[in-house]
């Protein structure tokens, strides 16, 4: 069945459906993926911004600088292979997540302060 | 059973407005349509690049040079950002580029067009931007997450390509005859091709649109169509120029302009590779690419050699 | 010093990040991979902003109404003084990371001594620019090892662009009358430029430089160019000058 048969603008349907294969095993020209992380200013944490393509740490640094740093958003890069990056499984998010939502005590706003205290 | 049963939820989370995450489950036609569009999306950012990055050279002043160089490299970034969201759903940037080359993924049509003076980079900036931001705006809102958040990135950075575009019209149609002429003319060859960047009419499409059930997009092309013609046929008299449609005027009735027919015989001809340059755009993109296999080559064989050495110093 | 040696000074500084500029910005969109497009596209967008700076300058010292558009689009290939090395063509990217850390390398030299020389404008254009230079030379070095220590096929191609432009080396160390007038020490330059090329040269597995083994082709500083500069100014200004009087 084809799914799509509107035209939009950058959605030309390909005769073969598109291309949703697995990933093609990487040849020597295909640089690893890394994940950049950027320090927008001293005092705030490395937040993740995106990823890119580098031979290695090094150009991968200069390559964020260059990407995601071109409107003197960052002060600060990490990166790290995107293949060294572990990631919680989404279907036990259940179990992982929930149990904490009704731990409601945990939270400031749980307590009931006479009002005469202004900040506690 | 299986699989109904994640399909209901899936869709119960976009019609909550969930973002879809890369390890969630998803329907296959969805993560295809999402792997078609996002780096349909991408190649239209790098081969985007060549139509303007042919007056690189030539730009008349210092200055323009400079924006120009700095748009060009936007564009660079916005493919970059995007074939990233793509290799997210499990396809490689190689593969991508490789069915790019091989003319199984497409582009949009509109860089298969050629820029032949210098106020083509207005009106590019001006019309083709234009349309594309009427698109990406709606995108960032799209179901797909690493799509949603690459398109805010862009959208943000995206804003003064647009005005850089007007901007360049503006100074032309204030200035001598030659430039005023070359103004129009570009406003001309251009006027048509952007409106067909919205694809084709509504009434054509007879299929259920998952694309909107799954708010991958949200808008029709004729909505974003309307749109965007209300939006230029008011700027347009702000540069003292004309739209070359003699059918376009307000109706008062819709609150919207009426316009002319497009021409679809020819956007389809120029989707089907018949356009004045796809062949060039293409090859440049393929010389790029092969000729740079012995860069990219000697990094990789660079980085292994680094590694052995620190392993075993 | 004579105001004449400064503006010629200072046209040639211009010139000379121009025509490079100019030269790189030809791989915006053509780059062997997108990172690296957008990364030599930075290092245009900074050569060009130098320019404007130098021109800008340039154009305040001569006065009249002179402009940086009237300075890079309005003076002929006779009167371009940028060095013979800026105007090569770009070849491969062996041959562009040859030129671009050549030159890196070089600016940086220069640029260390303007800091601390009497002219006050360029010392502020050199310590803007320098944080520039020295980006680039830490990027080109980078590329000069992986292109020299990375495949045969590297090496190789990147022994011929430094076979290729090393003639073109030698003449941004021997000073023009207005260096000369300026006490501009291009024979120190030249040593430092030299000991920090070998030392980069040894870690990518290249043969040592040597400045004195091969014949230099001189020339640029006072205008007098390779074939290339007219076909690459006569791109660069048509536009100007198809429309003389016109505002962009």
């Amino acid at each position: 069945m084809q799914l799509i048969r509107k035209f939009y603008y950058g959605d030309i349907p390909e005769e073969t459906g598109g291309a949703a294969k697995p990933a093609s095993t990487s040849s020597s020209s295909d640089w690893p993926l890394w994940e950049v992380f950027i320090r927008s200013k001293q005092g705030l944490e490395h937040k993740h911004v995106g990823s890119l393509h580098a031979a290695d740490a090094n150009m991968a640094i200069e390559n964020a600088r260059d990407v995601y740093t071109r409107r003197s958003e960052g002060i600060s890069i990490w990166v790290v292979e995107s293949k060294h990056i572990k990631t919680s499984n989404p279907e036990a998010s259940a179990e992982l997540y929930e149990p904490a939502q009704d731990k409601i005590y945990r939270h400031p706003t749980f307590y009931d302060l006479p009002d005469e205290i202004k900040h506690m | 059973m299986e699989n109904l049963t994640f399909e209901t939820h899936f869709q119960d989370k976009i019609d909550q407005e969930i973002k879809i995450e890369p390890r969630d489950w998803m329907p296959e036609a969805y993560r295809k349509t999402n792997i078609r569009q996002i780096s349909q999306h991408a190649h239209s950012e790098i081969v985007g690049m060549l139509p303007e990055g042919n007056w690189i050279s030539r730009a008349p002043s210092l200055k323009r040079k400079a924006i120009l160089l700095a748009k060009v490299q936007d564009e660079a970034g916005h493919g970059l950002y995007l074939y990233a969201a793509a290799e997210t759903l499990g396809l490689s940037r190689e593969q991508m580029i490789e069915d790019l080359h091989s003319g199984r993924a497409k582009y949009s049509s509109i860089f298969n067009y050629p820029t032949l003076t210098w106020a083509d980079m207005g009106a590019i900036g001006w019309l083709v931007d234009g349309a594309a931001i009427m698109n990406q705006v709606m995108l960032t809102r799209t179901s797909y997450g690493p799509y949603a958040r690459a398109m805010v990135r862009i959208c943000k950075e995206e804003s003064f390509h647009q005005r850089q575009g007007f901007e360049i019209l503006l100074v032309l149609s204030k200035g001598s005859e030659a430039q005023k002429a070359m103004c129009q003319d570009a406003i001309n060859r251009w006027w048509w091709p952007a409106l067909m960047m919205f694809g084709p009419r509504d009434t054509e499409s007879t299929n259920s649109d998952m694309s909107m059930k799954w708010k991958i997009k949200r808008k029709s092309n004729d909505e974003l169509r309307q749109q965007f013609v209300d939006m230029i046929a008011q700027q347009v008299t702000l540069l003292g120029m004309t739209l070359p449609d003699t059918e376009l005027r307000w109706n008062e009735q819709r609150g919207h302009y009426d316009f002319g027919q497009i021409n679809w015989e020819e956007f389809w001809q120029v989707v089907k590779g018949n356009g004045p340059c796809n062949k060039e755009r293409l090859a440049a993109r393929k010389k790029a690419w092969d000729e740079g296999r012995w860069v990219r080559e000697a990094a990789t064989a660079y980085a292994a050699k680094q590694k052995q050495k620190q392993k075993a110093a | 010093m004579t105001n004449s040696s400064l503006v010629d000074f200072t046209l040639y500084l211009a010139d000379s990040t121009l025509v490079l500029g100019q030269r790189n910005g030809e791989w915006c969109g053509h780059g062997p991979v997108l990172e690296q497009d957008i990364a030599i596209t930075n290092i245009t967008l900074d050569l060009i902003g130098q320019a404007r700076s130098f021109y800008q300058y340039a154009a305040k010292l001569i006065g009249n109404d002179c402009t940086e558009d009237r300075l890079a689009y309005w003076r002929n290939e006779r009167e371009f003084k940028n060095g013979l090395l800026c105007e090569r063509p770009n070849g491969d990217w062996a041959q562009t990371i040859a030129r671009q850390t050549f030159f890196s390398f070089y600016q940086r030299e220069l640029f260390t001594q303007l800091l601390n020389g009497s002219d006050s404008t360029l010392a502020a254009i050199a310590e803007k620019s320098l944080k520039e230079v020295r980006y680039h030379c830490r990027w080109s070095s980078e590329w000069i090892c992986r292109l020299g220590d990375g495949t045969d096929e590297s090496h190789q191609r990147l022994l011929n662009a430094l076979d290729n432009l090393w003639p073109y080396t030698g003449e941004l160390f021997i000073a023009a009358q207005y260096e000369k007038d300026l006490k501009i020490d291009t024979a120190g330059m030249s040593i430092s430029w030299m000991t920090a090329l070998s030392d980069l040269f040894a870690e990518a597995t290249l043969p040592p430089p040597s400045l004195t083994s091969t014949f230099m082709h001189t020339g640029g500083k006072t205008g007098q160019h390779t074939e290339s500069l007219g076909y690459l100014l006569a791109e660069m200004q048509y536009v100007q000058r198809s429309y003389p009087g016109c505002e962009w």
